[in-house]
């Protein structure tokens, strides 16, 4: 292999020597929390006898809903950790004044603001995303599951491996301090020769193929099983942004594969593609990766446009206002998502004609993205609404997004770009529509789901106390960073000379700590919800009184979903089988055919996992050995053809008799 | 249309009916397809970018010996149409025929890798290695990304080999063997592309 010749490497460990152990009293500090709390969980695992449960039940489920459920809670653990890495950036900007270096060295610190914005787009934003989708969009095409139940499971792993592998450079070794793209020649092996950015590609490695994977397995979902009677424009609209995204996916997460493959190639075979010197553009880079970036920021909001807009349809007690232009404006977001990539790098000086092109591309954009708004709004106009939780997340959402969305047309107009590139300013504008768009409608798909779920309601107190402080808490913390990016301040400053600067950063990270009570009073919620179950019962199945077809079902669902077919002859189905006297299919029950759970998903992925880590540590013969092993348990894997079984009608009777008189108890 | 009616079965499907095996493999197959037709076209598009940048090493009038070229895509063309001939096959039923026009479309396979290891070796042979300059790492990339596919696909076409000798061609089988079958058409089409936009137009 014609890795760089001075780094000394041994057969058995390859790089991975005791050095590799971190020497900062933090990470120190931040390692024996985590093995503590690890420990903890193992013990109590162990002495309630849960580890079968959790493999049997969980782990090798090939059920949509329970892999649904664990991207979320995915997505929690890891909103933790780069939640962790922001508030530490926060109080380091705060502190580093007037010749104090604050507390973090530039090594540290520069991996967190990396951590940071890989964590939160790729295993916080993507997780919830992938997971919300998962778990609804066969409930409401009124399917059993997806099209690839097996498919499903090996892609959660595979991103639950991307994870471990970027959390496991937190103690061994060292992560990227490249910012979240990791833009060469700064990533290439000249600037970046340890680990870190090695970390990174093989991370994003094995979780892009999860999604790439997933977005196969819905898309095909959605064109192939949903319910008899279901045209293209019957679907529920959160089914079209999820067809939106998944096309989404499909057609970018390749680009951002094929891309990382060529800069593994610079860093590991000692190519020039994205070189300084012979021949190589780093140019080339910035660009393919925004090719697959600017998709993905519609990836991330797409679904969550489709929540928001089930929520103001379900709480205004009214159908959608403006069902077909809803369907349209997605449609064209999802074209014009590939044609505005340029508009992150308007300095690379590729000329006034490219930029007005790509400035104009990004200011049509806000048109559709505009008409949804304005149907969310007709939608409540003269509606009944309720502010029950999700509806609240949905105003909090509209008013914030809308702040980011004029923002980002401010930033689109090229001149002024020259002036805020890389600014706070920047920075300001993409949390107000992640923040305020992906997570607010993350929360609010949360509090509306939850029942179906669970079967049991979410405490109001706890939520209305997650919300304000979040929503305040995210004013407080990003408004000055729009003050401070007008005056000129870049991003992934660590320390600083103007004192005047210094009260801005102290008012952002009160508005961290706000945030920080949020993410807490949000765990209290799910706890105390969970201890008081029995108070907040859903026993109906139909807690919202909904108008698509998983209210249908009980709370939460029966694992095939539905004992019969649901038939559909209009937009909100459920609404109208409702107004039918037809909630409930009635006839002869009959076997049903369902998938076998398989634990092939999680040996996949972990032995991905460890091929990724040995490749990051140059451990070749564990590399070479892992590879051949995953290739061969694949094959293994594929002579296995008793996949499936019959569910026995008179299983379906029991279960549906229990929900009926469940119900029946309920109403 | 929504129709108004009092009876729940119009809104429930309560009657037996049957969902063909495996209905969405085809489809979920293409899809597939089409995202790894994008990692090529990332491939193409870095070698458009790039195959001028010798960075003052040989370019491809010095590298390419366009005669070997053309045998190799021989090979790749004539192991589609023996792919095509197993398909004719399966269709008939007959096992045995499928087998051998797989045998036969693994080893032209096998001749195609050959031939491309053959011309790497010499490459790198001559100095002019995936270090050499832009133009060849970008070179590489696209051609070695093309191999490998093929070796994956000779590795599942042996694979589906003994499967079929095994369990026959029942309907699992037949959908497995048109899904590598659309594989190996793919890997075709990108084959055309690779031959005329690095070797032809390289030499012009």
């Amino acid at each position: 292999m014609a890795v760089p010749a001075n780094v000394e490497t041994t057969f058995l460990f390859g790089r991975l020597t005791l050095d590799a152990i971190p020497k900062d009293p933090i990470v120190w500090a931040t390692f024996v929390v985590v093995a503590i709390g690890g420990a903890a969980l193992v013990w109590a695992l162990t002495k309630y006898r849960l580890w079968g449960y959790l493999w049997h039940e969980w782990f090798t489920s090939v059920d949509h809903k329970k892999i649904g459920i664990m991207y979320m809670v995915l997505g929690l653990i890891m909103l933790v950790r780069g939640f962790a890495d922001a508030i530490m950036m926060r109080l380091q900007q705060a502190l580093a004044f007037g010749g104090s270096e604050g507390y973090l060295n530039a090594h540290h610190y520069d991996q967190i603001f990396t951590a940071h914005g890989v964590i939160m787009i790729f295993f916080v934003a993507m997780p919830f995303v992938t997971g919300i989708m998962n778990y609804l969009v066969p409930l409401q095409i009124g399917a059993r599951d997806v099209s690839f139940p097996f498919l499903n499971n090996f892609s959660f792993w595979m991103t639950a491996g991307g994870a471990i592998i970027v959390m496991a450079s937190l103690f061994l070794g060292e992560f990227a301090q490249t910012g979240w793209l990791a833009f060469p020649p700064l990533s290439g092996l000249h600037k970046s020769p340890y680990v870190g950015v090695d970390y990174y590609i093989w991370g994003l490695q094995v979780a892009g193929v999860g999604t790439t994977l997933s977005g196969i397995n819905l898309l095909v979902t959605i064109l192939k099983m949903r319910a008899p009677g279901m045209t293209m424009m019957k679907m529920p609209i959160f089914t079209w942004t999820s067809f939106c995204t998944n096309i989404l996916i499909v057609a970018s997460f390749p680009v951002l594969t094929a891309t990382l493959v060529l800069l593994t190639l610079d860093r590991y075979v000692g190519t020039n593609f994205f070189t300084n010197d012979l021949g190589g553009n780093p140019m080339m880079y910035i660009n393919l990766i925004w090719i697959w970036g600017h998709p993905e920021v519609y990836i991330l909001i797409l679904p969550l446009f489709g929540v928001f807009s089930e929520v103001t349809s379900t709480f205004s007690g009214k159908r959608l206002f403006g069902y077909t232009s809803m369907v349209y404006a997605t449609v064209c977001i999802t074209v014009l998502s590939y044609l505005v990539w340029l508009h992150h790098f308007f300095t690379m000086g590729s000329g006034a004609s490219v930029n007005s092109f790509f400035g104009i591309t990004t200011m049509i954009i806000s048109i559709p993205t505009g008409a949804k708004i304005f149907n969310w709004l007709f939608t409540m106009y003269q509606g009944r609404v309720r502010f029950e939780l999700p509806m609240m997340w949905t105003i909090a959402f509209m008013l914030t997004f809308t702040v980011g969305g004029m923002t980002g047309v401010l930033l689109a107009v090229p001149p002024a770009d020259f002036v805020l590139h890389n600014s706070l300013f920047l920075i300001a504008h993409f949390h107000n529509v992640i923040i305020g768009g992906v997570l607010f409608g993350s929360f609010a798909a949360i509090n509306f789901w939850w029942p179906k779920a669970f079967g049991f309601q979410l405490n109001q107190f706890w939520g209305k106390v997650s919300f304000w402080f979040w929503v305040v808490g995210f004013w407080v913390a990003f408004m000055p960073l729009y003050v401070l990016g007008l005056m000129g301040v870049t991003r992934r400053m660590r320390v600083f000379d103007d004192p005047s600067l210094q009260i801005w950063f102290i008012i952002a990270g009160l508005g961290a700590v706000m945030i920080a009570i949020g993410i807490a009073a949000m765990f209290v919620q799910f706890g105390v919800s969970i201890w008081k179950r029995n108070e907040n019962r859903d026993l109906t199945g139909d807690p919202w009184n909904g108008r698509t077809l998983e209210w249908a079902t009980s709370s939460p669902p029966a694992h095939y979903n539905f004992a019969f077919t649901p038939v559909v002859h209009g937009l909100d189905a459920y609404a109208d089988m409702k107004d039918a006297g037809a909630a409930r299919g009635r006839g002869k029950y009959l076997p049903i055919h369902m998938p076998r759970y398989t634990g092939a998903g999680v040996i996949l992925a972990g032995l991905s996992t460890v091929c990724g880590m040995a490749l990051i540590w140059y451990v070749w013969w564990l590399a070479a050995l892992s590879f051949i092993a995953l290739v061969g348990y694949a094959i293994y894997h594929t002579f296995n053809y008793d996949r499936d079984y019959y569910v026995p009608a008179e299983e379906v009777r029991l279960t549906e008799e229990a929900h009926a008189r469940q119900m029946a108890q309920g109403a | 249309m929504s129709t108004p009616s009092t009876q729940p079965a119009a809104y429930w499907e309560v009657e037996p009916h049957h969902h063909e095996d495996g209905a969405s493999t085809n489809i979920g197959f293409w899809v597939y397809l089409m995202s790894d037709c994008l990692m090529f076209a990332v491939l193409f598009a870095t070698f458009g970018v790039l195959h001028g940048s010798y960075a003052a090493g040989p370019g491809p009038k010095e590298l390419f010996d366009l005669e070997l070229v053309a045998l190799n895509t021989a090979f790749l063309l004539f192991s589609s149409i023996t792919y095509g001939f197993a398909m004719l096959c399966m269709a008939r039923d007959d096992q045995r025929g499928t087998l051998r026009w797989l045998g036969i479309t693994l080893v032209f396979g096998l001749l195609f890798l050959a031939v491309e290891l053959y011309e790497f070796h010499h490459l790198i042979h001559l100095g002019a290695g995936p270090q050499r300059s832009a133009f060849l790492s970008s070179f590489f990339a696209l051609v070695g990304t093309h191999g490998l596919h093929v070796a994956f696909g000779s590795i599942w076409l042996v694979t589906l080999m003994v499967q079929v000798n095994r369990k026959g061609l029942i309907p699992a089988n037949k959908r497995r063997l048109s899904c590598l079958s659309l594989f190996w058409h793919f890997l075709d089409v990108i084959w055309i592309g690779v031959f005329t936009l690095v070797y032809l137009m390289g030499m012009i």
